[in-house]
């Protein structure tokens, strides 16, 4: 560790009379990475937007090599060397890879772009996050998640940053991106950059940093080297208590004949070449949790189920009733009282502008009008009964919901649904990118949701919430279960054997 | 997964193709009808009553793939008509001097409606309504009554054929060179549009300014995280727009010698030059499509217009007709979505 590039001396920053950080005295250095922790609302993403321009401090000063600048904007940022990839992924759609790569300063030839050495450039750089696969002439729009995050790494390289920020930006990688990426970043290290790493898997944190820094309600708590610490100690930094239990116990599994018919039945759904006949079946009070690698027809399942996805073939019984629902509106109608949280609460979960009460009401306006109108004691009534349910915090129902932190946020999708008094709970990842506080009330809910009789159907790409949660997994491959995991059978192991598709006991 | 080059285009380009394709049926099919059908004489009449129009659209272009519209396109259009029939006389010079002028002022123009966009933070739509409101007044002042002084040889020589032009200004032996013969009957305004479409548009869109605009229009939040210049490309974006709603009015006062405050007129021109843009492939959401497209747009506008004039369809249901097949060209647009099998696609 040498030289400090970027050093903030007591930032403060409030947003309407809320504090986001205060007094913050915060350095990253050269050759290392650096790794921040927090809840959401910690202040971690305040911390990154000053440093990426995007924000201006209200108080304090912030040295750039010991020098004192000010950032106009991100523009002015990315010239000064600060590269931040952010965790809403900062690539146009419409444009080709090479294009978005080169995006900023592009290759030029008498003044105009060169698109030949564009396409040039990007091949090399993808060659450098291996991801030859990626056409450059590609249209971004037209790449899977996980390779727009690759796309972007390769677009952060070309900019030869001085210090990189990541935020959450291996949140949809593959594992095999992922190797590529610490490969890459250590690489960096080595070349003096100075990366900050965020992101709320543990895991990573733990392999990847060097230095790890704690934040706590907009205050800076610790910085320390890693291994300076137990897990168990820089959890209870970040929350400022300690963790009992992580997770809620599970009810004792039930012999065979005491079950009683499953409230949902699949049996050899397919769709398109996503879904190759998957079964699966659950019961009232049951958490059934969806494993496997990323993108193997987990998010397709739960999308057909919740009548997103058209031409699906198979069999589906719901409460009794045969028939997949034909869109989100028929699923939720009170024949089959279906909810789903989906994978992107920004896009797909809420409408970010509109009062958190709206966002609230939004799929239960059936229950609480009277004719067409929307009886307004009652829509106060179901509204603040949803965010005493979740305990959100929040200053006003008033307020747009995207004044709220990430985990609040969430909160509201799932009070959303609940107030439909839904039969089938369908959850998508429903923790990606939330803090460790809010992640534990949604596994309380969960079981207490089960043990009201709901059926619950829980995908995550957290072996650790599948194990503590659920009753049953199955485990994705390639569109088909490969895997069923009951009670004890369920641990880390199985887990990933099955998700890779190999028989650990054959082996 | 790499594929053809032409491929690969055809699936990025499909608006586009499909209104090539369908302007190359309508116009063979046209001409076939018609009496004096595949003449040069026929070609030169289409060609001038499509270049205003043509230029308008282009004009519209950059808003719409900004993600807004521009509602004063057709005014400017009309102003700059105006001014252009006050000044394209007198020597060489000075109708030369008038044309800087007449394209300035629409720049101008475009350029307090960027301005006012960015600065006063106010979205296109609205900002141009009231704009475009402002524009037709000062045309009015210009000229209170149609009329005009053009040059005559100018209008004469811009509005025929490429021999026309060199006779009237006793180049290439007044047109009787070698050389010029295969490019002889070649209508002068088709030349002029190609001209502005490849030394404007085209070095445009290969510049960083002209990809910012596309990617504002694409999702202008990443643009922005990007550090993209955002407020440079959009004043660029609405200047260069009325410096082609100038170009069409430039041409409108040569071609008709005249000028004309006709509020009727500017707006009919806004409206069919968001259809042209529409029908050229350009996704009204922004982020995609092209200018050159929008002059295909406005030639198919144009082009069913003709079939009006040699068939004997009554002039009363012209309106009618137009509107039911712009709905269906537009239509073809939305093909896509029934083979769409995951339904949250339609929303991105």
């Amino acid at each position: 560790m040498c030289r400090a590039i970027v050093e903030y001396r007591c930032i403060s920053k409030h947003f309407a009379g809320i504090r986001a950080l205060e007094n913050v005295d915060f350095s990253c250095h050269a050759g290392s990475i650096h790794g921040i922790l927090g809840e959401n609302g910690a202040g971690k993403s305040t911390l990154i937007k000053i440093m990426a321009g995007v924000l201006q401090p209200d108080a304090g000063e912030m040295l750039l090599d010991g020098n004192p600048v000010v950032f106009s904007g991100p523009q002015a940022a990315s010239e000064a060397g600060i590269i931040c990839m952010f965790q809403e992924l900062s690539l146009v759609p419409d444009l080709s890879v090479a294009d978005n790569i080169s995006i900023t300063h592009p290759p030029r030839r008498f003044g105009f772009i060169d698109r030949r050495e564009q396409v040039r450039r990007a091949e090399a750089l993808l060659a450098r996050v291996r991801c030859e696969d990626v056409d450059p002439n590609a249209l971004v729009r037209e790449l899977s998640l996980s390779r727009r995050q690759m796309v972007e790494i390769a677009k952060a390289l070309g900019r030869d940053p001085k210090v990189l920020i990541l935020d959450e930006a291996t949140s949809a990688l593959t594992s095999h991106d992922v190797q590529t990426v610490y490969d890459l970043l250590a690489d960096l290290k080595a070349k003096d950059v100075s990366l900050l790493f965020i992101s709320h898997r543990m895991q990573e944190v733990e392999t990847l940093c060097d230095t790890l820094s704690v934040f706590r309600n907009g205050q800076h708590i610790e910085t320390f080297a890693k291994g300076e610490k137990t897990d168990r100690e820089i959890v209870r930094l970040m929350i400022g208590r300690d963790v009992e239990a992580q997770f809620p116990p599970k009810p004792p599994l039930r012999p065979a004949a005491e079950r009683d018919e499953p409230v949902l039945q699949v049996k050899g759904l397919k769709w398109e070449n996503r879904l190759n006949g998957i079964d699966i079946a659950v019961r009232r009070g049951e958490i059934v949790g969806l494993g496997g690698l990323d993108g193997q027809g987990q998010n397709e399942l739960l999308l057909a189920l919740f009548g997103v996805l058209r031409g699906v073939e198979g069999e589906v019984v719901i409460g009794g009733r045969k028939g997949i629902p034909a869109s989100p509106a028929a699923a939720k109608s009170a024949r089959t009282r279906l909810a789903l949280v989906p994978e992107d609460r920004k896009t797909q979960g809420l409408m970010l502008g509109m009062p958190i009460a709206d966002n609230l009401l939004a799929a239960s306006y059936g229950k609480i009008s009277r004719g067409p109108f929307i009886d307004l004691a009652l829509a106060g009534k179901t509204a603040s009964d949803g965010v005493e349910k979740l305990r959100i915090k929040l200053g006003s129902t008033a307020d747009p919901v995207m004044t709220l932190s990430g985990g609040n946020q969430q909160k509201v999708v799932i009070a959303k649904w609940l107030a439909i008094d839904p039969d089938i709970i369908l959850l998508n990842d429903p923790t990606r990118g939330i803090d460790v506080g809010t992640k534990q009330e949604i596994y309380r809910l969960m079981r207490e949701l089960a043990n009201a009789g709901k059926a619950i159907l829980f995908y995550s790409s957290d072996y650790a919430e599948l194990i503590g949660c659920c009753d049953r997994v199955s485990v994705f491959y390639g569109g088909r279960v490969v895997s069923e995991q009951v009670g004890e059978e369920i641990t880390e192991e199985s887990l990933v054997a099955a998700s890779l598709n190999v028989d650990v006991e054959a082996a | 997964m790499r594929q053809a080059g032409w491929k690969r285009w055809l699936m990025q380009n499909t608006g586009f193709a499909v209104a090539l394709l369908l302007l190359a049926v309508l116009y063979f099919a046209y001409n076939l009808i018609h009496p004096r059908g595949f003449s040069s004489a026929v070609a030169i009449q289409n060609a001038n009553e499509t270049v205003a129009i043509a230029f308008v659209a282009m004009a519209q272009t950059l808003p719409v793939l900004l993600g807004g519209l521009d509602l004063s396109v057709g005014a400017v259009m009309t102003l700059t008509n105006c001014i252009a029939s006050e000044l394209l006389n007198g020597s060489p010079l000075q109708i030369l001097l008038g044309m800087v002028v007449t394209l300035l002022a629409g720049a101008a123009f475009g350029l307090a409606n960027g301005l006012i966009v960015v600065y006063g933070r106010i979205q296109p739509i609205i900002a141009t309504l009231a704009t475009g409101a402002v524009a037709i007044g000062l045309a009015l002042l210009v000229r209170p009554k149609p009329g005009g002084d053009v040059d005559e040889d100018l209008s004469w020589a811009l509005t025929n054929a490429v021999f026309d032009f060199a006779e009237t200004y006793g180049l290439a032996d007044s047109g009787n060179a070698w050389w010029l013969r295969p490019f002889a009957d070649i209508p002068v305004p088709l030349i002029l549009l190609a001209g502005v479409a490849c030394l404007v548009w085209l070095p445009f869109r290969r510049s960083v300014t002209g990809r910012t605009v596309y990617a504002i229009g694409s999702a202008e939040g990443a643009a922005f995280m990007t550090g993209l210049p955002i407020a440079r490309a959009k004043i660029t974006a609405f200047t260069l727009g009325g410096f082609l709603a100038a170009c069409g009015g430039l041409y409108l006062a040569i071609q008709t010698s005249s000028g004309n405050a006709d509020i009727q007129q500017a707006g009919a021109y806004t409206l069919n030059s968001i259809a042209a843009v529409v029908l050229g492939g350009t996704s009204l959401l922004g982020g995609v499509g092209s200018a050159i497209g929008s002059i295909i747009g406005a030639m198919i506008l144009r082009v069913i217009s003709f079939y009006f004039r040699i068939l004997d369809i009554d002039p009363l249901l012209q309106p009618l007709i137009e509107g039911l097949i712009l709905l269906i060209a537009v239509s073809f647009g939305a093909i896509r979505t029934l083979r769409v099998k995951n339904q949250l696609d339609l929303f991105r």
